[in-house]
């Protein structure tokens, strides 16, 4: 029997829901059992190989290429799941979206008190991909199916969700879980 | 002296005195209805409307309803636990509530009722309007940001504190807090110790130098959810 197989990204986000996920401790050895991982920076893959049970997004929509790879995860996985505040709310991203990006840009590559720049010109290669008005959460830009709140989730909430999942029984997680900080 | 009376939230039989209002009644039965701009040291408001139960199949503001003999109240039912839903959905979203980095957290009862709703993400669009920090007073500073329009404080400063120095301003959506003052927070009367600056239920007014103090897992909704208190009585 194959098994099902898991993808995660990090979008606008630091990594932090990451580090959650590893900090579910010695349970990674029992997850490897249930599950393999494919897309995911745990591995290292870089493209999908083929379809996937659950895809764990952690940060929300700042630029083009994560609206790309949020696309790519909902074309790729059955059930999507927002992981933390930033893919939730936008969260400290999310700070940006009350200034213009023209005046986000000035600040940090012109008028910044710490800004060395004699040229004063805002980087603008095609290589790096275009910065959105402002900073989206997931479920504003494709179809998420649950969310999993926290700044980071806890290990046990992202646990307790993924064996949920992967037993086809309801995700209902205790209230000391469930938490926005 | 004072004669009592009865009716029932959700069938469970309610005793309540003369002058008490539905919330109040409640309470002291034991019986938790949300609430986010009732205080018990403060005259009813009645504008956030989570408290809203229906009385004899209408819809009214628990914390503004006079109870009355042979009222049937409910209270927690599918419909009205939706529309509380929503309401704390929509302060959220109006807001620009990073939790994440709040010193309230954990200790906020908006946060601490969508906890209890069991939350997990607005459904509405986040509007992320652009507002303002009042960071002038030496030992407090306000966030608009945080701020639901409660006027809890403009009560407590007005009616306890003696000092008004809170006031709304703007209509709607654009409504704010205000100060009584020409410029800014430092002008007003407005000290640490007023009713006012420590009676906000987010983290709209924040007393400077506190910071972080209670640790994750020892905070007030971190481990039994709000409205625990009233439902032990």
């Amino acid at each position: 029997m194959t098994k099902p197989k898991v993808a995660t990204t990090s979008l606008a986000g630091c990594f932090g829901c990451h580090m959650s996920v590893l900090d579910i401790d010695d349970r990674i050895l029992k997850l490897i059992e249930l599950v393999d991982f494919d897309k995911s920076p745990v591995d290292d893959i870089k493209e999908f190989t083929g379809r996937c049970l659950v895809g764990i997004v952690e940060g929300g929509c700042a630029n083009e290429e994560n609206v790309r790879v949020l696309q790519d995860f909902r074309k790729h996985c059955d059930i999507l799941i927002s992981l933390g505040d930033c893919a939730i709310m936008g969260g400290i991203p999310a700070m940006r979206n009350t200034i213009s990006l023209q005046e986000c840009l000035d600040e940090a590559y012109k008028n910044g008190p710490t800004v060395h720049n004699p040229s004063g010109k805002i980087p603008n290669d095609p290589e790096i991909p275009l910065l959105l008005d402002k900073v989206y959460p997931c479920h504003e830009v494709v179809k998420i199916d649950y969310h999993l709140p926290g700044c980071p989730p806890l290990a046990d909430t992202i646990w307790q969700a993924l064996v949920a999942l992967l037993n086809d029984k309801p995700m209902d997680l205790p209230y000391e879980l469930v938490k926005y900080d | 002296m004072s004669e009592t009376y009865n009716f029932t939230i959700d069938g469970k039989e309610i005793t309540g005195r003369p002058g008490q209002t539905i919330l109040q009644a409640a309470d002291e039965a034991g019986v938790y209805i949300p609430r986010l701009c009732a205080h018990k040291e403060l005259c009813a408001h009645g504008s956030c409307r989570v408290c809203t139960v229906m009385v004899n199949g209408r819809p009214q503001s628990a914390c503004t309803q006079p109870a009355g003999a042979g009222m049937v109240v409910e209270n927690e039912t599918p419909k009205l636990l939706g529309m509380r839903k929503q309401l704390i959905d929509m302060l959220f979203v109006e807001g620009n509530h990073f939790c994440m980095f709040c010193e309230k957290s954990g200790n906020c009862e908006l946060q601490g009722l969508a906890y209890r709703f069991g939350i997990m993400a607005p459904q509405h669009p986040y509007m992320f309007q652009k507002k303002d920090v009042d960071a002038s007073h030496p030992d407090i500073y306000i966030d608009q940001n945080r701020c639901i329009v409660c006027a809890r404080c403009v009560r407590a400063s007005h009616d306890v504190d003696g000092k008004s120095a809170f006031g709304f301003v703007g209509r709607g959506i654009h409504k704010k807090i205000a100060f009584n003052a020409e410029h800014n927070l430092s002008e007003t009367k407005l000290a640490a110790t007023d009713m006012a600056a420590g009676i906000c239920p987010v983290g709209a007014i924040i007393k400077k130098r506190v910071g972080f103090a209670i640790p994750v897992g020892q905070r007030k909704y971190d481990t039994k959810p709000i409205g625990s208190d009233i439902e032990k009585r």
